[in-house]
């Protein structure tokens, strides 16, 4: 109990001294998970969009597929990509493994389909309410998907977070592409699967800190967003 | 009352709308499932001005406008705008029973009709400006659309209709739950677009508003045009007896 309290107390130190690792390694962290949410939104918005409107044969399959996807196992993904990577791999000219990029490609792998999936189910309820008005303005396919999007997106704002939580929290899929290595690939869930590995606790504990303040300030910064633009009755 | 020049300049039509005239339906079929609505219904709508279109509820007033609006595709039978067989879509302005408006300001509503209608970008501010002040809606301009009030709302939706300048506005039943200062505005507005060659087809129940309205009637009552008059003929004497059974209130079975 004494050795867990003197990790706190360590712990709020690092923090309360900006400790330079600390930061590093968040920064590292923001920077990755930032970059693969906002690619996985840019392709997984579009990708629900098409699904939520298109009607051809075999749809429904597509979403039940794209549903599963959601579940892919983190270490699973790492695997693969670490095999497309690796120097024998098909993509291994490239040079990206145990690079901050791998890591964005595999959350990006990760992450895309929880968007898409969410995003589908946004947009479809919508279009439910704008189908036969934009019909009715005659707007092409590509000017109602983005009218879509754009009148969604506070909704679509929700499938972002949830995007963005699993990306923040993974520690499988870019333990095995980045390699945890200190200052070039090292994040915090890997840092604290480490230190906590190593029975460095303080370090480990003050990432652990970090890592639920930082999810709780995002929800709470969106929340108030959603709320607000709710009141403006565009939500 | 009326500002003809500057009405003119935003309101007529981009394309003149005269020569897709007669509308003809010819032999419609339409159905539901097991429901038949329409089993070889067979219309024209040839005269400019405004034509409403009458009838019971359940009568197939509403789908008569989807079909004239290339919402629905009839299963067999053909829709004709004079010589063209298919529904110049790009012609036409709609609007709906109940409105529907993106979740965005009453400005950038009509900001995105112009863009989906292909206004050049430098032009929309001035377009979407004089369809406010059409509307006398300038000083909601910033307002969010959806927290309007219903007669508000329905006479936005009826500006972003006319944002495309249509040669042909369809209305379906644009006034039902509005009080009538609301209803007087929107006539006002449909007025000014008739007046600058738009053709006009609405839908209502209002007998007064028709006759503020339109120039002819057209009765319709179970999936069949049963009379098309003169609006004051139609209103003195109904050219059938289903369409005098409805003007005296009684039900129509």
């Amino acid at each position: 109990m004494q050795d867990f309290s003197l990790a706190f107390v360590q712990a709020f130190t690092l923090i309360g001294q900006a400790d330079p690792t600390l930061i590093d390694i968040i920064a590292l962290s923001l920077q990755v998970t930032f970059t693969a949410v906002s690619i996985a939104c840019l392709l997984g918005f579009p990708i629900g969009a098409a699904l939520a409107i298109g009607r051809f044969p075999g749809r429904m399959l597509l979403v039940v597929f794209l549903n599963s996807l959601m579940g892919l196992p983190p270490v699973v993904v790492g695997l693969v990509i670490y095999l497309f990577l690796s120097a024998a791999g098909p993509l291994g000219f490239l040079q990206l493994l145990y690079t901050p990029t791998a890591m964005v490609i595999a959350q990006v792998v990760l992450v895309t389909p929880i968007v898409a999936a969410l995003a589908r189910q946004v947009i479809e309820d919508l279009y439910g309410e704008y189908d036969e008005m934009l019909r009715a303005m005659n707007a092409s396919r590509i000017q109602t998907i983005c009218t879509l999007i754009v009148d969604a997106r506070y909704s679509l704002l929700t499938s972002a977070l949830a995007g963005l939580g699993r990306a923040l929290a993974e520690v499988g899929a870019v333990i095995i592409v980045g390699g945890n290595i200190a200052n070039v690939t090292r994040v915090m869930t890997t840092t604290i699967a480490l230190e906590t590995s190593k029975g460095e606790l303080a370090l480990a504990l003050g990432l652990g800190i970090i890592l639920i303040v930082l999810s709780i300030l995002i929800n709470a910064g969106l929340f108030l967003l959603k709320n607000s633009a709710q009141k403006r009755a565009y939500a | 009352m009326l500002k003809m020049n500057s009405d003119l300049a935003l309101l007529a039509p981009s394309k003149p709308f005269s020569e897709h005239l007669p509308i003809q339906f010819d032999g419609v079929h339409l159905s539901f499932g097991k429901h038949h609505i329409f089993s070889n219904l067979t219309l024209e709508i040839g005269a400019q001005g405004i034509t409403a279109i009458m009838g019971p509820n359940g009568a197939g007033k509403s789908l008569i406008l989807r079909l004239l609006a290339g919402l629905l595709m009839p299963e067999q039978g053909s829709v004709r705008f004079n010589t063209l067989s298919r529904v110049p879509r790009d012609q036409i302005g709609f609007v709906f029973q109940r409105p529907v408006l993106l979740r965005r300001s009453v400005q950038d509503n009509l900001l995105h009709a112009l863009a989906i209608a292909g206004v050049e970008r430098g032009q929309r501010p001035f377009r979407a400006d004089a369809l406010l002040e059409l509307g006398g809606m300038q000083h909601l301009a910033k307002s969010p659309a959806r927290k309007l009030s219903g007669g508000e709302q329905q006479r936005l939706t009826l500006l972003r209709a006319l944002a495309a300048k249509p040669g042909l506005l369809i209305l379906d039943e644009p006034s039902a739950s509005l009080d009538p200062q609301a209803t007087a505005l929107i006539e006002n507005i449909v007025l000014r677009a008739s007046q600058c060659g738009v053709k006009v087809i609405v839908v209502t129940h209002d007998q007064g508003q028709a006759a503020r309205l339109s120039d002819e009637v057209m009765f319709v009552h179970k999936g069949r045009v049963h009379a098309i008059q003169a609006t004051h003929e139609f209103l003195k004497t109904p050219a059938s007896r289903e369409a005098k059974a409805y003007l005296a209130g009684e039900l129509l079975i």
